[in-house]
């Protein structure tokens, strides 16, 4: 229970995916102009995280590791080379399912995050989270905390950025700097404070 | 090289860059960046990806239905994207294991899919292959500029060679370390961008309220 309290606040803070890794990039500098759309984008992608990167974690132990085809009668052969075409296999097809699955029982939350689910196929948060898990050799339990709380972390930086551009909009930037520019160095300034993390051990 | 591909080809490079302008591609341009050794191999990995992608993408254009065209332009890119991870685990170990995770993470570079999308999937293979290429190589220009000032002023180093003798080896440079934390990455992108939109002002993005005309009408 310890460890996975560890790991979890260890994935939210100090490996934060945004701010540390820089993963999912693209949508943090794009989606990040109003509080409400950076919380809809922010919970898909725990959503998605938290299914896919278990899912990855049960692919790769039993159909890609060195070794792991043994229960169909086949131990010599490795797979591991077609783990990128897999995992990023299984993310679209989890976008897809979820999206249809939420359009049919839970309509509400299908229209909030709506737009946001596609986007997220090509967000690299979620598919640097399945690598990660892999490099790492997470086991199926650690792979669930690890999902939620990668998850978490992206979301919280991207609602604090929102935050951060709401009031950036009321202050005189220089102009070659506006937009951004300017965002760029908030997210540095941001990344700074996340680095304070750094040092706890739990 | 006539004019139409040469303009193909140079116009990423600052008119029309995927990082400065496009905001595409940004999360390796910063990850990778703390030596110009893993620059370089990441440079080199995007470029042949896109420009592939872009011409493998560009042939078959007129034979894949738009619903599916998404999951088909992945699978092709993904497929390069694991040719050149094996290369670059055969040929170039140590850097590979450098990049880690960000080799695999080109797949969803949003280069790759936006050139995909947006160029290849109109235009004839060749012309495809050099906008490929032309993007590559606006990636590749930011980030061997941003790796180069990360390198050289956090460890003195370029390329692994002393150029600024470090006061631990009995040199007179006090190394930066905040230019080997992710941070400077972003610091170093944001003044770049800067720099690049006062020379060419008509990248300036427009603000969302002008504070001298509301509020201090004299100034404006």
């Amino acid at each position: 229970m310890e460890a996975a309290l560890s790991l979890f606040v260890k994935a939210v803070f100090i490996e934060n995916l945004a701010l540390a890794f820089f993963l999912g990039m693209c949508t943090f500098l794009a989606v990040s102009k109003k509080i409400e759309t950076a919380i809809g984008l922010g919970t898909a992608v725990v959503v998605v995280q938290a299914i896919t990167v278990p899912v990855n974690n049960l692919i790769f132990q039993f159909l890609l590791a060195g070794g792991a085809l043994a229960w169909i009668g086949l131990p010599d052969v490795d797979l591991s080379f077609l783990g990128l075409i897999c995992y990023i296999g299984v993310i679209a097809a989890m976008v897809q399912i979820l999206e249809m699955l939420l359009d049919r029982y839970f309509p509400a939350l299908y229209n909030a995050l709506g737009v946001f689910l596609p986007l997220i196929t090509v967000n690299c948060a979620i598919l640097g989270g399945s690598l990660f898990m892999v490099e790492r050799d997470y086991d199926f339990g650690e792979s669930v905390v690890y999902g939620v709380g990668s998850g978490v972390g992206w979301a919280l930086a991207i609602t604090a950025l929102a935050g951060i551009r709401e009031k950036l909009k009321y202050s005189d930037v220089p102009e070659g700097l506006q937009g951004l520019g300017i965002t760029f160095i908030t997210v540095g300034l941001m990344s700074l404070g996340f680095m304070a993390f750094s040092g706890i051990q739990l | 090289m006539d004019s139409e591909s040469k303009k193909v080809v140079l116009d990423p490079l600052v008119d029309n860059n995927p990082i400065t302008l496009q905001v595409l591609g940004v999360c390796s341009a910063l990850a990778v960046t703390t030596t110009l050794a893993a620059s370089l191999m990441m440079c080199f990995a995007l470029t042949l990806v896109v420009a592939c992608s872009n011409a493998s993408i560009s042939m078959i254009r007129d034979h894949v239905p738009s619903s599916i065209r998404i999951i088909v332009q992945m699978t092709i890119i993904a497929s390069l994207v694991i040719v050149v991870d094996q290369l670059l685990k055969a040929f170039a170990y140590d850097t590979a294991k450098q990049l880690s995770v960000f080799v695999g993470l080109i797949i969803t570079n949003c280069i790759v899919l936006g050139r995909a999308e947006a160029f290849a999937m109109k235009n004839p293979p060749g012309v495809s292959f050099l906008d490929g290429l032309g993007n590559g190589l606006g990636y590749s220009a930011v980030l061997i500029i941003v790796g180069t000032l990360r390198e050289l002023f956090g460890s003195g180093t370029l390329l692994g060679y002393t150029i600024l003798p470090t006061v631990n080896d009995g040199g007179w440079y006090y190394t930066n370390g905040m230019m080997l934390l992710p941070p400077s990455a972003f610091f170093i992108i944001g003044l770049m961008i800067w720099g690049v939109r006062t020379w060419k002002p008509k990248q300036v993005e427009k603000a969302d309220y002008r504070i001298h005309e509301m509020h201090r009408p004299e100034a404006g």
